[in-house]
């Protein structure tokens, strides 16, 4: 294969890892634009949701489609008693103090998976038929291409509701000025539930993808400190940002495996989150924010 | 009011008085600890001292200054590999290995700082994060220099020759080296350094118009946290006599971060009750985990990692959300009411 | 001693101050009043040195500090306090109070961490001159040694302002003084600041949105509306002028306060 072939079947992988990672930093931008506040637990929520379309679909043997459906409800449920318990509490504390309490919640789930479910690998049933995709010459496997369909859908489609829907423009109105959007009638609160609901979900089914492409293990919420330099580098509270953003990283990640030695690999995307710190902070049309004193 | 100044100041030194007294007594204590107590307690001590060393400088760091480090584990990594290279290439004695050991610690945070600190706390969070795993990546791939997964031994540290090849040595000297960090912390806390380090974290306008400059503290308080964690590192070294990467991962950051939260933030008896605690805490689980697996039949060697990373978190969010100030106010508190009970009412 | 020459301020389109000049003079209390939104924060912004105008400058005892960072300007003798109460948990009010002598005090870090003669020389020096001539002035001896968040509202106020005046600032700048106190501690707080201005000497600017607080005390007063000047002058000339009463739209029956 030349290697111009090779470049271009390493960039299509790259974007359609980078469709699920759109996916995922929607969840965390959400978050933010409705409290302000990093969810570092992202990961670990999209783990522990594939646990349990796991337990759902394999062990008590619902099948996937009734697993799916499990595991959106467990995944929403979790992550509204993680809202009210650990972070409507933390209102008005000092940014780090809520930071750090979504590392304490990652720490919870993924020691409670760790002790339930154990630490080895294992295979969720393939919702996603491997029956590989081409592109002309381009081999693209089809656990990843699908992956990448589903992930871009969904991360459109949530574009558009958040752009035009009641509860969207809530959302927005919320992020921009919180006390005209009380004034407004806007139930805050509702919103920053709201807001934890879609960020389930976009965890729940990112998580399920990666296990299907991956393996399900404890550390399948690694993935989401990939998804670091894509939030940033989208504009932290720009939601249409976020899937040009994805796609430049997973592609970024992709092509550097070509010129780096394997070992690279794993640290790819912590220098890439340094070189998007270092460079475009303010994300890719990199307007400073200026702060109302 | 020149009575009431005088009185004030009187009272002031015999508060202070008391306080120097008691210090002198746990001084002592501590000197003596290793002929009265079992084997088993010098290990702990010795091991409890590093840790409060490295929690110190985070709380320098997170806690007074308000910088969310999560790269802490590997500065004391950073430490200690310091210490083992000095020794295996230039013999270099403990003097001169564990200075440099802090120096290199605190030139890697300027190193990553630079472009880190000017920008938002939460991007330094995540700075910090990728600082850890590039790191570490570093300690196990820079084989030339580290020996990689193999890790590195390391020879006793020496005074004048005398070997400190047992734990009682080296817990004297990990003593010596807790109570000068301790003591520099109390000092620079108490100037005008430390009124800086505090009015960033909370009031970062407030502090620019009182002519604080916001970049240059942020760098010194991050600069002096991982010097603190690199002289842990280096006597970790010492201690272990054995250094490999796996022991400076972001496991080892949250837990530095959980002792600094659960002892309480911005308070120098904080980090040492924080310490302490987190410390005791994995034999505890131990000894939870071998009642729990004993009677449901699970392993032990799985459960006892995850049971660690659970209760690490349910710490954390317990103490951020119920007492933000840990372990250090309930102390207060209980020291408060004890003095209250002890003296006959004074007012 | 401070001039702000002709500043214009714009945010994107919107225009925060358009050509607004004032002039505090040396040991005189100089006022900016005008109805919320005027532009009278952005203006102490652009003076603090947060927000650089698109034009005009800011001139501090001959100085021009246009360019220089925030704190810089607080080397060169400029203080101010906050709208919003910018004190420092878990500090007492001593620690507090001696946070605002950063810009004496020389201590580096080094100094600091092994307790040079020298920084031990500094703090002791401090100490005792933020308890002997800053605290008696504002009244602060009785809760000197507690903690800040544990004060009453009006207290944490004068906390805020001793803390401001331990630099011996050439020009102090106050935003909102009163903001949120009931006339009793209105009066209370008049009082203070006309002291140090008496005891000290000090340079004062305030903005202010309540007029009798500010009418009680100020030598000037400055009036700007919707970011432009309006009128200025002495209290009587401000009180009595159409246009700032139309701005005010019916704000002149606020009785001044009386300060003994």
């Amino acid at each position: 294969m030349s290697p111009f072939q090779l470049f271009i079947e390493y960039s299509v992988l790259g974007i359609a890892a980078g469709g699920v990672y759109a996916l995922i930093a929607l969840g965390i931008i959400v978050i933010f634009k409705a409290s302000h506040m990093f969810n570092f637990a992202m990961g670990e929520m999209m783990m522990l949701s594939a646990y349990f379309f796991y337990a759902a679909s394999v062990t008590f043997a619902f099948g996937p489609a009734i697993g799916l459906a499990i595991a959106l409800a467990g995944s929403v449920a979790v992550a509204l008693l993680i809202e009210r318990v650990a972070i409507r509490p933390m209102l008005g504390r000092p940014f780090i103090a809520v930071v750090m309490v979504t590392f304490g919640v990652g720490s919870i789930l993924r020691g409670v998976v760790g002790m339930i479910w154990g630490p080895n690998e294992m295979q969720i049933p393939a919702i996603l038929a491997r029956t590989p995709v081409f592109l002309g010459d381009i081999f693209v496997p089809g656990r990843t291409a699908r992956a990448f369909a589903i992930a871009t859908t969904i991360v459109v489609a949530l574009i558009v509701y958040l752009r035009y829907s009641r509860a969207g423009v809530a959302l927005r109105a919320a992020a921009a000025d919180t006390v005209t959007a009380y004034s407004m009638g806007i139930d805050v609160r509702k919103v920053v539930a709201f807001s934890w609901v879609i960020a389930a979900i976009t965890g729940c089914i990112s998580g399920i993808l990666m296990a299907n492409v991956n393996t399900l293990t404890p550390h399948l919420g690694l993935v989401a400190l990939n998804v670091l330099s894509v939030v940033i580098l989208g504009g932290l509270a720009s939601i249409g940002g976020v899937l040009v953003a994805g796609f430049i990283i997973g592609w970024l990640e992709a092509i550097t495996v070509l010129f780096l030695p394997t070992e690279y690999r794993e640290i790819t995307p912590y220098i890439l989150v340094l070189l998007v710190l270092l460079f475009r902070p303010n994300g890719l049309f990199g307007k400073p924010v200026v702060e109302r004193i | 009011m020149s009575v009431a100044t005088s009185d004030l100041s009187d009272r002031t030194r015999t508060a202070e008085n008391m306080l120097r007294i008691r210090v002198g007594i746990l001084l002592l204590g501590l000197l003596v600890l290793p002929f009265v107590a079992p084997g088993y307690w010098i290990f702990f001590a010795g091991l409890l001292g590093i840790n409060i060393i490295a929690t110190q400088g985070l709380n320098i760091m997170m806690g007074y200054t308000g910088l969310l480090s999560l790269v802490h584990a590997a500065f004391v990594g950073v430490g200690a590999y310091t210490v083992a290279v000095m020794q295996a290439r230039f013999d270099a004695p403990f003097w001169v290995t564990i200075p440099s050991a802090g120096i290199l610690a605190a030139v890697i945070g300027l190193g990553f700082g630079l472009p880190s600190l000017r920008i938002r706390g939460l991007y330094l969070v995540i700075a910090t994060l990728a600082a850890q795993f590039i790191l570490h990546f570093v300690f196990v791939h820079w084989e030339s220099v580290t020996k990689g997964d193999l890790g590195m031994t390391v020879a006793p540290a020496s005074v004048f020759g005398f070997l400190l090849n047992t734990e009682v040595r080296v817990y004297y000297l990990i003593l010596f080296f807790v109570i000068i960090s301790t003591i520099f912390a109390r000092n620079v806390i108490n100037s005008r350094v430390g009124r800086a380090f505090i009015a960033i974290r909370e009031r970062d306008l407030t502090a620019q118009v009182l002519g604080v400059e916001i970049v240059r503290y942020k760098f010194i308080a991050f600069a002096l946290g991982s010097m603190y964690a690199g002289v842990a590192g280096g006597l970790l070294a010492y201690f272990n006599r054995y250094v490999n990467p796996e022991q400076f991962s972001l496991f080892l950051s949250v837990f530095f971060l959980a002792a600094v939260i659960v002892g309480g933030m911005g308070s120098i008896l904080g980090a040492i009750l924080g310490a302490a605690f987190m410390t005791i805490l994995p034999e505890v689980l131990r000894g939870v985990a071998l009642m729990i697996g004993g009677g449901f039949g699970f392993d032990l060697g799985t459960i006892l990692t995850p049971l660690r990373e659970t209760v690490f978190g349910i710490l954390m969010v317990a103490f951020l959300v119920l007492e933000p100030r840990g372990l250090a106010e309930l102390w207060n508190r209980f020291a408060r009411r004890w003095a209250g009970k002890a003296k006959p009412s004074s007012h | 001693m401070l001039r702000v020459d002709n500043v214009q301020l714009s945010f994107g389109g919107v225009r925060a101050l358009s050509g607004v000049s004032v002039y505090a003079a040396p040991a005189k209390i100089t006022s900016v009043i005008g109805p919320n939104g005027a532009g009278k924060t952005s203006l102490f912004n652009v003076i603090s040195g947060f927000y650089q105008p698109q034009a005009g400058k800011v001139v501090l005892d001959g100085e021009d500090i246009s360019r220089l960072k925030p704190h810089a300007r607080a080397y060169r003798g400029m203080s101010r306090t906050f709208q919003n109460i910018a004190l420092f948990h878990g500090m007492t009010v001593l620690d507090n109070i001696k946070l605002g002598a950063h810009t004496n005090l020389k201590s580096g870090v080094l100094a600091a961490t092994l307790r040079l003669p020298s920084t031990r020389r500094e703090e002791a020096e401090l100490d005792t001159v933020v308890r002997r001539d800053i605290v008696p002035v504002l009244d602060l001896a009785h809760v000197q040694d507690s903690r800040v968040e544990d004060l009453p509202y009006g207290l944490q106020k004068r906390v805020e302002l001793a803390r401001a005046l331990v630099m011996r600032p050439k020009v102090l700048l106050l935003d909102e003084p009163v903001a949120g106190m009931n006339r009793e501690e209105k009066r209370e707080m008049a009082r203070f600041v006309a002291r140090v201005n008496r005891e000290f000497g000090t340079t004062v600017l305030l903005i202010e949105h309540d007029m009798s607080m500010v009418m009680s005390i100020s030598d000037h007063v400055y009036v700007i509306s919707f970011g432009r000047p309006v009128a200025e002058g002495t209290p009587d000339e401000v009180r009595s002028n159409p246009k700032v009463i139309e701005a005010y739209l019916g704000g002149a029956d606020d009785a001044p306060l009386s300060v003994a």
